[in-house]
């Protein structure tokens, strides 16, 4: 990993253990674990809502993953596009969504993200750059490259951050548009950041019940894209490579994909009940390392916060979601017009009719 | 002899059968083994038939799907569970290019004794992504045997004679009632695919369904009795190949007809009933037959709207009190 010593607002330089040096000053510090510790209160009430029969469909939580998302998208800048799977309500939330539209969106309001059609796994707001979440694995990925592409041929210095799962890249859609990407940032006209949240599993199995070549981040070479892996339980390491290196794909216009190690300390979606594929102490060891607790700790060990604060901050997050909920709950369902609204686009009234 | 058993219990009852008396017989699907299967259809079976047989397979349903082709053309009887049928289109290439055809543009050189299973249709919320019903999708394809059970004894029968059958065979299973119970005949009940179920024995219109529709055609006709009428329900549970013969009985019995089916109307399963009826009980007719189907829209997630988007019970009534020139309720 080639982590380069920048200088932090405050002027300190702090090192990692692994020798790379990351800089964050205590304040953004806060600021990231504002942001995370507010993705998963959004989460815990989602599985509330889930156990309530409010929320319907499929659920998948980023529980575990936070970090990924959260540091990544510090690298967002406006005219970005961000494009992902299923698991995208950190993503949404992350990029100014209002956690009210969102938690509608899940309990199949008409006033949810996007009209109560699409439900959790199909989260957009194309005006803050969300392209969308989608459901089937792998699908999306090709749309990312495309994306990529347009920003390029449209004239723009914008960038794609496309987050597929470590189980996608089973897929053909991957390689085939891994390959695409490979081709086309040749010319400088794929301005596509691969973000791998390898998280260690596709539901129920592991990635080395996967494929025979585990490293993730190496598949790329075979299209002739650069990577690297990332410590995606550990915010600041994210942060340093993220900004690092959407700073190179907008410069370059050619992909790049890295690899964020992670884990989901929650089960894979709401109907995963038994877990019989991994322990009880895997799942304990990785809530060590979970990338909230870590920055907590941080913040308590540099005497930045106390827990009194952080308490604080934690309760002004479920408070604000909380809120949310309640405009949820009380928003009503789409209206019946809605169903045959937004089929075809164009002038033309649709009714149902071929 | 029989038993009273869950829909998941008498399909996972017909693999193990086949799996005991017959070693090309494979398992294959994502998460099937070591996971159960995420409806437990084959929970157990990893530890019983080992690795070899039930086989865990990553996410690449057009490459594992083209394998068991490959397979099923070298004598192996694969059965591939397809997590649910939405995610075929992926593999739709091998199964519509490769499995349904290879036979014929290879003169008859080979055959695909290949079983595609999995769970179809919606209703759950799942939104546009996960809410297909595909049986004349792949009922087009000449080469392909589509097969739609709805009860348990049924769906062990079938695929009894699915694993048997020397083509490639879509089993579409009807996932919203994995937990449903009902009669299964114990040991070998083989049920032959071409040939329809008389579901509810009547004498004044013929409502015609496959799948889950067959329940609320079955809960239609008990409403339409209340008002004196009876309806004869017929379960096609095989669309390719197609039991004319039994709906045409019918219909020259009721001389009315609804047919019914979750997926759109456009090119559907319900439009070629109609088109059969009118080629072979025209003049039986009372009535113009009549079809009730998902309105043309994907999948929607809020539950209303879903609700709208599904063949409702006062849908089908209201069309059946059509075709008996009754008034609609
Ligand atoms: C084409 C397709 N096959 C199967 C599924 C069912 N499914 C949903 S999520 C999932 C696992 C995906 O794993 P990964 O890409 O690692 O993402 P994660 O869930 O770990 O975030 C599977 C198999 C699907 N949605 N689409
Ligand atoms: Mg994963």
């Amino acid at each position: 990993m080639s982590a380069e010593n920048e200088h932090s607002e405050d002027g300190g330089v702090e090192t990692r253990e692994d020798g790379g040096a990351i800089a964050t000053s205590s304040e953004r510090l806060v600021d990231l674990y504002r942001q995370m510790a507010l993705i998963r209160a959004f989460e815990e009430a989602c599985q509330k809502g889930f156990r309530q029969g409010k929320i319907g469909g499929y659920l998948h939580v980023y529980i575990g993953q936070e970090a990924v998302a959260t540091g990544f998208l510090q690298a967002f800048e406006e005219g970005d596009r961000v494009i992902t799977a299923y698991r995208d309500h950190a993503h949404a939330l992350l990029l100014g969504s209002d956690p009210k539209e969102v938690m509608a969106e899940l309990y199949g309001k008409g006033t949810g993200l996007v009209k109560g059609k699409g439900g959790s796994m199909h989260l957009f707001d194309v005006e803050r750059g969300l392209m969308g979440g989608y459901g089937i694995v792998g699908g999306h990925i090709p749309l990312g490259v495309g994306i990529a592409y347009a920003m390029r041929y449209q004239e723009t210095d914008h960038i794609t951050q496309l987050y597929l799962g470590d189980g996608a890249m089973s897929q053909g859609a991957f390689h085939e548009a891994a390959n695409l990407a490979g081709l086309w940032g040749r010319e400088g006209q794929c301005p596509c950041l691969f973000i791998v949240e390898n998280n260690k599993y596709g539901m129920g199995t592991s990635v080395e019940r996967t494929t025979a070549m585990t490293d993730l981040a190496a598949k790329f070479d075979a299209y002739g894209i650069e990577h690297e892996k990332v410590d995606g339980m550990d915010v600041e390491a994210v942060v340093e490579a993220a900004e690092r290196v959407a700073e190179q794909v907008r410069e370059t216009g050619k992909p790049y994909a890295i690899e964020a190690l992670t884990y989901r300390t929650a089960p894979h979606g709401a109907a995963d009940f038994f877990e019989n594929y991994r322990t009880k102490e895997e799942i304990e060891e990785w809530r060590e390392r979970d990338p909230i607790g870590m920055v907590e700790h941080k913040l308590i060990e540099n005497d930045v916060l106390d827990e009194d604060k952080l308490e604080e901050i934690r309760d002004e997050a479920k408070e604000r979601i909380q809120e949310a909920v309640e405009f949820a709950d009380e928003s009503d369902e789409p209206p019946e017009e809605e169903l045959y609204t937004d089929v075809y686009a164009g002038e033309d009234e649709y009714t149902g009719e071929a | 002899m029989a038993e009273t058993k869950t829909y998941r219990e008498a399909l996972r009852e017909a693999m193990v059968h086949e799996l005991d008396n017959d070693e090309s017989v494979v398992l294959m699907g994502e998460d099937i083994g070591v996971y159960g299967g995420t409806h437990l259809i084959t929970d157990g079976l990893y530890d019983e038939y080992g690795p070899n047989r039930i086989m865990d397979v990553p996410i690449s349903e057009n490459g594992f799907t083209g394998a068991a082709v490959g397979m099923a053309m070298m004598g192996m009887r694969p059965v591939v569970e397809m997590m649910t049928w939405n995610f075929s289109f992926l593999a739709a290439d091998q199964i519509i290019q490769n499995a349904a055809k290879v036979r014929y543009f290879s003169g008859g050189q080979v055959e695909v004794p290949l079983v595609i299973r999995g769970p179809n249709g919606g209703g759950v919320q799942l939104s546009a992504q996960h809410t297909h019903s595909l049986e004349s999708f792949y009922g087009h394809f000449p080469g392909l045997k589509v097969v739609a059970p709805v009860t348990p004894n049924d769906v062990k029968g079938m695929m009894l004679t699915a694993i048997r059958d020397p083509n490639p065979v879509i089993f579409l299973e009807a996932g919203a009632l994995y937990g449903t119970k009902g009669e299964v005949e114990e040991g070998d009940n083989a049920v032959p695919f071409g040939k329809a179920r008389v579901a509810r024995e009547g004498s004044d219109v013929t409502l015609i369904a496959y799948g889950r529709q067959v329940n609320l055609c079955l809960r239609a006709a008990d409403t339409l009795s209340e008002d004196g009428f009876e309806a004869e329900v017929i379960d096609l549970r095989s669309l390719r190949p197609f039991d004319e013969d039994t709906i045409v009985e019918s219909v020259e019995k009721t001389h009315r007809a609804v047919a019914v089916q979750e997926q759109w109307r456009w090119f559907g399963v319900a439009s070629e009933v109609a088109a059969i009826i009118q080629d072979r009980a025209f003049d039986s007719l009372d009535a113009p037959v009549e079809r009730v189907s998902g309105a043309e829209v994907p999948g929607p997630y809020a539950r209303n709207l879903e609700l709208m988007a599904f063949p409702s019970e006062k849908q089908v009534t209201n069309a059946a009190r059509r075709v008996l020139y009754e008034e609609e309720k």
